[in-house]
């Protein structure tokens, strides 16, 4: 079939086109920069430009809309204007070209806000409880998109969690980079359970959402791994994987949360082109459970990860 | 009847309005009206379009009202319309009281009972009707059970009393309550006593639950019944309702419908004194005690439910007879019987050692004869017997073991009064949790024993083994010595044998799993007891016992065999030695030798000191047997190297069923080559059963018992030897057997999860509560932590649970070798070496210096402690010691 992704210039959105290339689909990315998928047909500019988005959608069947604003701190307006304007253009278009199958992707933050989570299921989204623009904005993206779910038009939600992967420029290369500089602590000894998603889990997992949107559409789903490890075995896998020294340092998470809030506010007032080194998000992540229960995923979406937690951290290793 | 609006105020918590209605009676005396609320389901089952099967009248206490019966109200209607027997409930507020009419005046005992007989005329009430009660209330319920015996199907009683014995003093709260000045300022001037008691729940009541209690009692005025009801507590027979309380409390001993009483232990003022007289006076009837509830156990515990159960098994159409209840399940054995004194009344003409104790203070050896063990038997049974203890009475042995726990015991049993023995591995607290629990007739003790009994204000007699002096008696209240005991029976004759059906003993479990639980063995299951001991291990008179572990030493007497315990501190079994067994061996020439677990870990470690002579004596040894917990291949194999011609056994089994199966140590090494998980504990002994209930996917035990290979499930055992029941844990018992075959035999569910194999081994895999309910299914835990203790790092390993159930994961939690002296997440060699090594996908590893364990085995995990732990700290919450 046709299908068009938006932001597959992305790490997530790369790798979801070049697995529907290979798949057979005919693609289509839609981004600001070249995708550099090869076998795919990119069409340049921003999900906000309603004529782009219309012609790259013209014949699809299938989209899946992965472009957004990720970033852990930023203007509140430029959030909006990307993750809930965008969204509702993308969705717009789509309707307008007649696609019957919409995979929205979506993140876990959209239902959740800091406390631990043990085993929880896909909650609705809650943009007044989410914490920070971007989970704000993401739960109302998922809201709107959600609300198209038709006859015509079958829309999935899919949260993937915490994807990652060789060449991955956001969590690995966050990792790697804060603990080269010693930035990146093990809240209270790192021992909190959080889930993963290797790349090529999170890429299956959304194709298999595409080509089950018929059976499971109207629904939001959380997407992992199903492999739950102490935050701070994670990291120092990471760390290892990518030939850096794992994390020493702890820090309790009460204060890391306090000094994390404290960093965020002034960041707002004088912020630069780095992120704060710890925000309060990133405190909770990294001090809280956080996995979820993929029973009703992997039902719905017929679909099982093939690639292990540990597989990924030998994958990571070779890529170095 | 007249219809009256309801006075209920709107919003109580758990009532629909619709239950409420207003009935006005004509008192029979006196001819006045009264005003009745009462909660009523008439209504509601007429809407459901169900006829009732019979009514349930409940009678609330002092000082609450009908809204304490909210739960039955509830859930009998509920019951109903899912098609469940229909119960229509009558739940009164007594006149004076919650919302019924305040008459004025004080209403006495007599008049209450008269009262709500007037209250049944006018409402027609027919039968068949099962009363509820509760306090006081349940005075008046039995009451009016009694003078209606043509309606009476069934009694059924919270925390009530219906006798006070003479000489006690009545309990201190009552005692402040009904003290003259107290009373009206405590229960009607300030609402204090209502307050006192909403404030006994456990846990504490929700506040709008606590404001449904206080409403009909707002104002002074409202009050005034309950000041009432309290100065009318019979204490003696100078108080007017005195009369009417003995009139009932005589009735209620000649009630013979079905009987059930819910107990809440911790009740200041209904304590098991109150439950023992009840259980004498209806002595069929079913007990369930639950343990932690105290006296407003309508909120503590489900209860509800347990009376619409119990309705339907004893009272409903087609329910089991009333009078076949006492035991769960009728004796079908037609196997011989011959008592457990049989082999002393066979060898009393005997000099030879029947006993050999080598553990006695002082370092010297104590022999006594068959002829003397019978005598001190014979006189101290014929003393108890004279000094008043009869049959069914229960004689709580606080006496280490050695000869003189043995002449007590077989004393006791022989004339058929019940022996309630606790372990002191119990500690205090559990100790004395039992010894209420069974709340005996008579302690007899050591010193140490009695000086507890007196300090936790034990029930019973108290006799002590050691003749002291007075003021020491005075002190223990010790009524009497043993000696004494034995002198006063010299001569004098005995009373007749207990039945083989009439209720021996009761052996408290090791509450390593919840509290301790009595389990009842009638004389014919603990006879079964012996028999099938001497029957697989093929003891004969010439066998000769060394007995390193204290219960084995009791049965020497009932195998007709000598027995000897070796030096040892007898109530710390790791003080044995190896050169001690020997001695013992040699000097009872044994060929069979009992050690616990704990015991064999000394022996092996101490080997190093025997001499040629003692390694002779040991080379004797035929028999071998571990008792207690599971013990591994390695310690086996050890100890057997010691006894060269002697083939290792380790038996399973428990308190309820002391022999179920059999493994030696040719048959673990065996078993070691199968490709099963779990501990093997080899075949069923004898005519034991041994069937497997398969788990579903949330972990119940749901399958019918059945024996295919490689089910996992709970373990299911059928034996002549096994319990009779539990002791007033009515629900328990009910639970152990429920969903067995059906066949005329004994069943019991164990609480242990295992599965059998194609050569029909049993294989043990953990305990029901420990199942770990993952997404893929139920994981007992012992195989995937014997897979971890393969690794030369761990010491010990549990595996548990986080995360909700039916989506648990799967946590290892080790102590390491060496050991860490803080809890933490495993290094990460460690946790991939045990992820490599574990067949489950161990979503963290952790290392603790020690894991919790029970005290008694020395070897129970407390898993679940270690579950509840694992889960805070991988939440993320702060690491404390598990």
């Amino acid at each position: 079939m046709i299908v068009a992704v938006t932001g597959a210039s992305g790490y997530l959105g790369g790798a979801v086109a070049a697995a529907l290339v290979a798949d057979g689909h005919e693609v289509r990315t839609l981004q600001r920069r070249p995708s550099g998928v090869d076998g795919a047909t990119d069409f340049l500019g921003s999900v906000t430009d309603a004529a782009l988005v219309r012609e790259a959608f013209t014949g699809a069947e299938g989209v899946i809309h992965l472009a957004a604003k990720v970033s852990l701190a930023g203007d509140p307006a430029e959030f909006d204007r990307v993750n809930v304007d965008g969204t509702r253009v993308v969705l717009d278009a789509a309707e307008s070209a007649g696609v019957s199958r919409f995979v929205h992707i979506s993140s876990p933050s959209v239902a959740h806000a800091g406390s631990a989570l043990a085993g929880v299921g896909a909650e609705p989204a809650s943009p007044q409880d989410a914490r920070g623009e971007y989970a704000r904005t993401k739960a109302q993206s998922e809201l709107l998109a959600l609300a198209r779910d038709s006859d015509a038009m079958a829309v999935v939600a899919i949260r993937p969690h915490l994807v990652w992967g060789p060449g991955d420029p956001q969590l690995v290369a966050r990792i790697v980079d804060r603990a080269r500089r010693g930035r990146l602590p093990l809240l209270d000894g790192g021992r909190a359970l959080i889930d993963t998603t290797y790349i090529d889990n999170a890429a299956s997992g959304i194709v298999a959402a595409l080509r089950r949107a018929d059976v499971a559409h109207g629904r939001a789903f959380v997407l992992t791994n199903g492999e739950p490890r102490p935050v701070g075995e994670l990291l120092a896998g990471i760390c290892t994987a990518s030939g850096v020294r794992p994390p020493a340092w702890s820090l309790p998470a009460g204060i890391a949360r306090a000094v994390g809030s404290l960093i965020e506010r002034v960041w707002a007032v004088r912020p630069g082109t780095d992120e704060p080194p710890m925000t309060r998000f990133l405190a909770e992540q990294l001090s809280t459970a956080h996995w979820f229960d993929q029973r009703a995923t992997r039902e719905a979406l017929d679909w099982a990860p093939t690639v292990t937690l540990d597989e990924g951290l030998r994958r990571l290793a070779a890529h170095r | 009847m007249s219809a009256l609006t309801t006075p209920l105020p709107a919003g109580l918590p758990d009532i629909d309005p619709s239950w409420s209605r207003v009935v006005r009676v004509a008192d029979s005396a006196t001819g006045d009206a009264h005003d009745w609320h009462l909660l009523d389901t008439a209504g509601a089952l007429d809407r459901l379009g169900v006829s009732p099967v019979g009514t349930i009248l409940a009678v609330h206490g002092n000082p609450t009202w009908s809204y304490l019966w909210r739960r039955i109200v509830g859930a009998s209607v509920e019951a109903a319309a899912t098609g469940a027997p229909a119960w229509r409930v009558i739940a009164v507020d007594q006149l004076n009281m919650g919302f019924s009419a305040r008459t004025g005046a004080p209403r006495t005992l007599q008049q209450r009972v008269s009262d709500l007989g007037d209250l049944t005329d006018e409402l027609g009430l027919a039968g068949p009707v099962v009363t509820l009660g509760h306090d006081w209330g349940g005075v008046v319920a039995l009451g009016w059970a009694v003078d209606h015996p043509e309606l009476l199907a069934g009694i059924t009683s919270l925390n009530t009393a219906v006798h006070h014995p003479e000489g006690v003093p009545i309990p201190a709260p009552l005692r402040l309550a009904t003290a003259r000045g107290v009373l009206a300022t405590s229960t009607v001037t300030t609402p204090a006593f209502l307050e006192a008691t909403l404030a006994l729940a456990r846990p504490a009541l929700a506040p709008e639950v606590k404001d449904a209690y206080r409403a009909p009692y707002r104002s002074a005025a409202d009050r005034s019944g309950i000041g009432a009801f309290v100065a009318d507590i019979p204490v003696d027979d100078g108080d007017a309702s005195f009369g009417e309380l003995r009139r009932i409390a005589a009735g209620v001993s000649m009630l013979t419908v079905p009987a059930l009483l819910l107990w809440g232990p911790d009740d200041p003022i209904f304590g098991d004194r109150y439950l023992d007289d009840l259980v004498d006076r209806l002595p069929h009837a079913d007990v369930h005690r639950f343990e932690g509830a105290g006296h407003l156990i309508a909120e503590d515990r489900p209860y509800a439910d347990a009376v619409l159960t119990w309705l339907a098994d004893r009272v409903a159409p087609g329910a089991a007879a009333p009078l076949a209840t006492r035991d769960a399940h009728p004796p079908i054995d037609d196997a011989p019987y011959a008592p457990l004194w049989s082999a002393l009344d066979r060898r009393r003409e005997d000099d030879a050692d029947a006993i050999i104790d080598m553990a006695a203070r002082g370092g010297r050896t104590r022999h006594v004869s068959w002829r003397r063990l019978d005598d001190r038997v014979r006189r101290i049974a014929a003393g108890l017997a004279s000094g008043g203890v009869r049959r069914g009475q229960r004689v709580s042995v606080l006496v280490p073991p050695g000869p003189t726990l043995t002449a007590v015991i077989y004393a006791c049993l022989r004339i058929g009064a019940v022996v309630v023995v606790a372990d002191a591995g119990l500690g205090v607290r559990g100790l004395s949790r039992a010894v209420r629990g069974a709340w005996p007739d008579v302690v007899i003790g050591e010193v140490k024993g009695l000086a507890a009994a007196k300090t936790l204000g034990w029930p019973g007699v108290r006799i002590s083994t050691a003749t002291l002096p007075w003021a020491s008696r005075r002190a223990l209240g010790v009524s009497h010595s043993l000696a004494k005991i034995a002198a006063r029976g010299t001569g004098a004759s005995l009373p007749a044998e207990p039945s083989p059906d009439d209720l021996a003993a009761i052996l408290y479990t090791s509450g390593s799993t919840g509290p301790a639980k009595g389990v009842r063995y009638t004389h014919r299951q603990l006879s079964a007891v012996r028999d099938v001991l001497a029957a697989h291990f093929a003891i004969t008179e010439e066998t000769g016992l060394v007995t390193g572990f204290a219960p084995f030493a009791l049965l020497g007497p009932a195998l007709g065999t000598r027995s000897a315990t070796p030096d040892m501190d007898v109530s710390a079994p790791r003080t044995l030695t190896a050169r001690a067994v020997a001695a013992a061996v040699r000097a009872a020439d044994a060929r069979m030798v009992f050690l616990s677990p704990a015991a064999i870990l000394n022996v092996v470690a101490t080997a190093g000191e025997l001499t040629d002579d003692d390694r002779d004596a040991l080379a004797e040894v035929a028999t071998f047997l571990s008792t207690g917990a599971p013990v591994g291949e390695p310690l086996l194999a050890a100890t057997a190297a010691l006894m060269p011609n002697a083939e290792p056994h380790t038996p399973y089994g428990m308190t309820e069923c002391l022999l179920v199966t059999d493994i030696t140590l040719d048959g673990i090494r065996a078993s070691a080559t199968a490709p099963d998980r779990g501990v093997c504990v080899g075949v069923p002994i004898g005519s034991n059963r041994v069937l497997i209930s398969a788990l579903d996917s949330g972990g119940r035990p749901v399958g019918p018992p059945a024996s295919e290979p490689g089910v996992l499930g709970e373990v299911v055992i059928s034996a002549r030897h096994l319990k009779s029941s539990y002791d007033r844990l009515w629900l328990t018992d009910r639970a152990a057997a429920d969903n067995t075959p059906d066949d005329g035999g004994r069943w019991h569910r164990t609480g242990d999860v295992g599965h059998l194999d194609a050569q029909g081994r049993l294989w043990i895999d953990g305990r029901l509560p420990h199942v770990l309910t993952t997404a893929d299914g139920p994981v007992a835990p012992v195989g995937p932590e014997q897979e971890l203790e393969r690794s030369g790092r761990v010491r010990r390993a549990a595996v548990v649970g986080v995360g909700p159930e039916g989506l648990r994961q799967a946590v290892a939690v080790v102590e390491t070798v060496p050991a860490v002296s803080r809890p933490g997440l495993a290094p990460a060699d460690l946790a991939a070496e045990l992820r490599a090594l574990s067949s489950l996908s161990l979503v963290a590893v952790l290392t603790v210096p020690e894991l919790p364990t029970d005290i008694r085995h020395n070897s129970k995990i407390d898993r679940r402690r270690l579950s509840m732990w694992a889960d805070a700290t991988l939440a993320g919450g702060r690491m404390g010691r598990p």
